[in-house]
């Protein structure tokens, strides 16, 4: 099956600046990839070439199979754009019939899955209400159901849970992880750390619209475990032996820290540091976060 | 159901959802009523005029057919500047809002070619100006007919000139408005129809003085912008035979050809396709 978005060195150049420098990623079917970077590094621009409303200046990709912008693939995919503004003067109702229709669904298929869409969503009681009387979360609730009408094999939420209270952004993510069993993949970009790691199977990390990392997130719990021990009477070189199992290590008073690549390797580092006559009184695995990872990834300046 | 056709209802509803339909109805039932009242007194007034004044009633009728030719055209130059100026304020904001807004990117995304957005649009502007044109310039005929029982000569083809130049102010507003702000796209046509205007008049006092060089200004301004030739175009046909010896901007002596309607028809083709072409080429 062909991956659901596939890109070789995908770039943007507007006049002299280049916002999207070469992107080359692929998202297989049925995957939650989450899409990271710091603002400004390319991230909207990158998911508007996917779409099509950005001609590229250079660089391949294919969504579904197909060459982007490709009509085909365009019926099986679905988009809840950023700061997305819609025809206000329509009801919700018809603003689901609207977009329905454009996307060529028969009337049947389409008053069903309306209708289950808007109850999914929690909008049923306010159908008939136009849209400009919404609440920015109902709005975004509204665009997350046009987003879904087709049931897509592939949908880019830009940002879906800005703007959202925790019970709308808890409604977003349990919808995500529903299409996401049913075999729908998802692009997600969003700026909500926490919202990419509970939800994403893997994320790819942008920066001046170049990947710089990919990272599966199922992973994250025994990869990238960074660990304070808690030691006395800790010579130099029994400190410098600590390198073989890990990296980036820091002595502060009786406290080192260091990054290890698996915490399979602790027993072994305790075994050693008794080895070495130090006095261990504790040590404890912190699990880098996402947003750990993210600054370990862009930098601190977030890249500027 | 086409793409098209659902762009074209979507415009439609919008003007009615948005109450621009109903500004245009009730500033358009205005306008008749107002123009129906005035004439009412002047063609009174001229008839009473013209019964005591000329030798015989056969003189009399044609002076009376002549000048209520001429304050009807006064009234459907009107209706005429009317329509183009709905033609413009209606495309001014329609892609370049929706561009600025982001609302197109939900709409561009669906398996549906950007030309079906285009045309869509056209189409339903199309058919509002239908109805505007009819309301405005059909309003004045009727009401000179029902007063005074007159009727101008080509009277379906003179209306079809007058609605085909609110389609080309709207289409020119429609390609500009892919381009550009929905200010600048604004300024732009009214500027542009500024410019048919004044080498519309250019032409007539040139074709008064028999002035060849500013008969040319006028025609090489019709070739820039053919709006205004239109409207000169159905003011000739339109017009009682006497009148076209007088220049007004009601009226006409220098008479656009068929060949510069024919390339009215081009004209509006190519700015059509033109704007189909830069918003498929434009980033979203």
């Amino acid at each position: 099956m062909a991956d659901a978005i596939d890109t070789h060195l995908l770039r943007k150049v507007f006049g002299d600046y280049a916002a999207v420098k070469g992107l080359t990623l692929q998202v297989q079917q049925g995957e939650v990839f989450g899409f990271l970077g710091p603002n400004g590094a390319g991230k909207t621009t990158s998911m508007k070439m996917l779409l099509g409303l950005i001609a590229p200046t250079s660089g391949q990709a294919s969504l579904l199979g197909q060459p982007i912008g490709n009509r085909e693939a365009m019926r099986r995919v679905g988009f809840l754009p950023e700061h997305f503004r819609f025809q206000e003067w329509l009801t919700a109702d018809e603003f689901l019939l609207l977009h329905g229709q454009l996307l060529g669904m028969n009337k049947d298929d389409l008053q069903q899955r309306r209708d289950e869409l808007l109850e999914r969503v929690g909008l049923t009681p306010f159908r008939k209400k136009q849209l400009r009387t919404f609440s920015k979360g109902m709005l975004q609730r509204v665009g997350l159901a046009q987003a879904l009408l087709n049931q897509p094999a592939l949908v880019f939420l830009d940002e879906p849970t800005s703007g959202l209270d925790p019970v709308g952004r808890r409604l977003v993510r349990d919808v995500i992880r529903e299409v996401s069993v049913q075999g729908t993949s998802v692009f997600l970009n969003s700026h909500l750390l926490s919202e990419i790691e509970v939800t994403c199977d893997r994320v790819a990390f942008i920066q001046h619209g170049e990947v710089v990392r990919v990272l599966e997130l199922a992973s994250l719990s025994n990869d990238q475990t960074s660990v304070t021990i808690r030691v006395s009477n800790l010579v130099a070189e029994s400190l410098n032996g600590l390198s073989q199992w890990g990296r980036e290590i820091q002595m502060d008073g009786e406290f080192v820290h260091m990054i290890i690549a698996s915490d399979t390797v602790l027993p072994e580092v305790t075994r050693y540091l008794v080895s070495q006559n130090a006095e261990v009184y504790s040590i404890t695995p912190n699990r880098m976060s996402l947003e750990d990872i993210f600054i370990e990834t862009v930098g601190k300046d977030g890249g500027l | 159901m086409s793409a098209i056709s659902i762009i074209a209802r979507l415009t439609f509803q919008e003007a009615i959802r948005r109450r621009i339909m109903l500004a245009g109805l009730v500033l358009g039932i205005a306008f008749v009523i107002i123009y129906s009242v005035g004439t009412h007194f002047i063609f009174g007034q001229i008839a009473a005029d013209t019964a005591a004044n000329m030798p015989s009633q056969m003189t009399a009728n044609i002076m009376i057919a002549e000048s209520t030719n001429t304050f009807m055209m006064m009234g459907l130059y009107a209706a005429t500047f009317l329509s183009i100026a709905m033609a413009a304020l209606l495309g001014a904001d329609t892609l370049a809002g929706e561009i600025t807004s982001g609302t197109i990117q939900t709409i561009a995304t669906k398996p549906i070619g950007r030309a079906d957005v285009v045309l869509g649009k056209w189409l339903g502007f199309a058919e509002l100006l239908g109805l505007y044109v009819l309301l405005l310039a059909g309003g004045i005929v009727l009401s000179v007919f029902i007063q005074t029982g007159y009727t101008p000569q080509n009277l379906l083809l003179g209306l079809g000139l007058i609605y085909t130049e609110s389609i080309l102010i709207m289409t020119i507003t429609v390609m500009l408005s892919a381009a550009f702000p929905a200010l600048a796209t604004g300024g732009i046509v009214f500027g542009l129809y500024g410019l048919a205007f004044i080498g519309g008049w250019v032409e007539q006092f040139g074709a008064l003085l028999q002035n060849d060089t500013a008969i040319k200004v006028g025609i090489i301004t019709s070739l820039i912008i053919p709006s205004e030739s239109l409207w000169r175009r159905a003011a000739f046909e339109m017009q009682a035979p006497l009148t076209g010896t007088f220049g007004s901007p009601f009226t006409t002596t220098s008479v656009p050809s068929p060949l510069m309607m024919g390339y009215a028809i081009f004209y509006l083709v190519v700015i059509l396709l033109s704007a189909i072409r830069i918003f498929q080429k434009r980033d979203l």
